[in-house]
């Protein structure tokens, strides 16, 4: 597991149901291309979160596809519509294997 | 006719240099800095006495940033800078060193207890009888109180910690003492501040206050305050201390810089955050 | 049967496209459209593109897309050593087809937005980003 990896996640804690949601989410990842090279010119291997998903009670919202060319600290804004109340689930998938993933909730108001 | 000559002096060496001003470019100016929709920041005021004949206004350097930038710094969840004040918030309960501390133990919540601290600092301390920095000040909780490894002046965990501390005075105005016991140092730094250094022949003062808001290439140049630190920087996405800026800005000259943490930089430090008193404290910012 | 001058150079790359692709990092933004399309035509419009007109630093640049009706849209970059950006699949609970991320451009290019249609049609939109070089590196 890459070291630091802390995600980030604002999700409303209220809706209407059947409302859309703004949800926002970060993580800390460096996000290393594989293009660059280190101070002896070798090249610093490719490590990077490669994919991203978002669900809510298991049913999908998004599903991202990501390449080097995503910035450091990897950020994503969208929409989900909220039918129920329920969890939203993010995962984050790291080239080296690790996942991370936190939950937050959010009530019909 | 003599503000003139200098001018015209300057934009000689730079051109020699191969460093280029820009022409009468200013930047949008009118930008208004409110966090999360409620924390009013002030990025533009009167500049505090001693400052008085050289400059009519002091400006944050947020203002001189890109609408998109500024824009990372209006949401605490836009801005990247604050997943490492999370990060330090876990760091600030987490016991390190051989006395079986965390901040924690002497300073319950960072909320309650570092509320104001960022806005007067550096400052005098008593029973040292020195004027600590932020960083000192934090390397001396840990390495007296805690009995743990100092952090290293410009890395990662102390510029979060710098962050999680600073985001606790937001908005409040710096207000560094100047005079007193801080007063020699001061001045001491205040003399680096307007001293030319390295082959380009400039000191902080050519760019910083006879220049700012004029390209230096294709970017805006700041009045260079500390107010906004440590910075999110979009080069190298992470926090950078003020001390890490100086390194820059001395290397950009051509010079041989001083050591991040040491006793000039500590001086040049108290000075540049005296030219900010009355600017909110914004760290964590964000710039380019 | 005849060949142009034009269509050997553009079979020639064609061919040299494809025969590279599985062993080569540095595909091309006509290699990552043929994926992501299968060769599918690409209409324009229908996406909207939002991406500062100049950056202000190449590492993080903000862009959003949205195209109302689309089942995924693709990112690409093409003056980037490698175009490919990003994808967004929208799922069955995506409120709407729009999504915002911050990426890495090398240099002043043209970025693309390719949305993939519920009925399988594609159609793309183009915004050029100059990405400007700092003054002070430090």
């Amino acid at each position: 597991m890459a070291s630091g990896v802390k995600p980030r996640v604002k999700v409303p804690k209220t809706a209407a149901a059947g409302s859309a949601v703004t949800l926002k989410t970060l993580i800390s990842h460096k996000m290393e291309s594989g293009r660059r090279k280190d101070k002896q010119g070798n090249v610093i291997p490719r490590s990077i979160i490669h994919r991203f998903t978002c669900e809510f009670n298991g049913a999908m919202v998004l599903d991202v596809a990501m390449e080097p060319a995503i910035s450091t600290n990897p950020y994503f804004e969208f929409e989900a519509t909220v039918p129920e109340a329920g969890d939203f689930k993010f995962t984050w998938y790291d080239d080296d294997g690790s996942v991370y993933d936190t939950s937050k909730s959010i009530k019909i108001a | 006719m003599n503000k003139l000559t200098s001018t015209n002096t300057l934009v000689a060496l730079a051109l020699a240099g191969g460093v280029v001003f820009g022409g009468a470019a200013l930047a949008d100016v009118d930008g208004v800095l409110t966090i999360n929709g409620e924390l009013e920041i002030v990025t533009k005021t009167t500049p505090p006495a001693h400052l008085a004949d050289n400059l009519d206004e002091i400006v944050s350097g947020w203002v001189y940033r890109a609408a998109e930038t500024q824009e990372l710094q209006m949401d605490d969840f836009d801005n990247p800078g604050m997943l490492f004040v999370d990060i330090a918030q876990d760091d600030w309960g987490t016991v390190e060193g051989t006395e079986g501390k965390s901040c924690a133990t002497c300073h319950d919540n960072v909320e309650d207890s570092m509320a104001g601290v960022r806005a007067v600092y550096p400052k005098w301390n008593d029973e040292a009888e020195e004027v600590r920095t932020l960083a000192m000040q934090i390397n001396s909780c840990r390495t007296e109180r805690m009995g743990a490894e100092p952090l290293k002046i410009t890395k990662g965990k102390m510029a979060r910690m710098e962050a999680l501390i600073s985001v606790q005075s937001r908005g409040m105005p710096m207000n560094v003492a100047i005079d007193g016991p801080v007063q020699a140092m001061w001045e001491q730094g205040k003399e680096m501040y307007y001293t030319r250094t390295g082959q380009l022949e400039l000191s902080c003062a050519n760019c910083h206050e006879d220049s700012y808001g004029l390209h230096i290439r294709s970017d805006f140049l700041s009045q260079g305050q500390t107010n906004g630190f440590p910075v999110y920087r979009l080069k190298n996405a992470k926090l950078t201390t003020a001390h890490g800026r100086f390194k820059g800005c001395v290397r950009d000259t051509r010079a041989e810089t001083y050591k991040p943490g040491s006793a000039a930089f500590n001086a040049l430090e108290l000075y540049v955050a005296s030219r900010g008193n009355g600017l909110s404290v914004e760290g964590p910012s964000v710039r380019n | 049967m005849e060949f142009t001058r034009r269509d050997t150079l553009a079979l020639g790359l064609g061919a040299a496209a494809l025969a590279v692709l599985p062993i080569s990092a540095y595909a091309t933004t006509e290699a990552a459209t043929l994926a992501f399309t299968g060769g599918a035509d690409v209409a324009e419009g229908g996406v909207d593109l939002t991406a500062p007109e100049i950056a202000e630093n190449g590492n993080t640049v903000p862009v959003s897309v949205a195209a109302p009706g689309a089942v995924a849209i693709m990112i690409l970059a093409t003056g980037n050593p490698d175009p490919n950006v990003v994808t967004f699949n929208f799922g069955a609970l995506s409120a709407s087809t729009a999504a915002s991320t911050r990426i890495r451009l090398a240099g002043t290019q043209d970025v693309v937005a390719i949305a993939k249609m519920a009925d399988g049609s594609f159609t793309k939109a183009s915004k050029q980003v100059k990405v400007t070089i700092g003054g002070c590196g430090g």
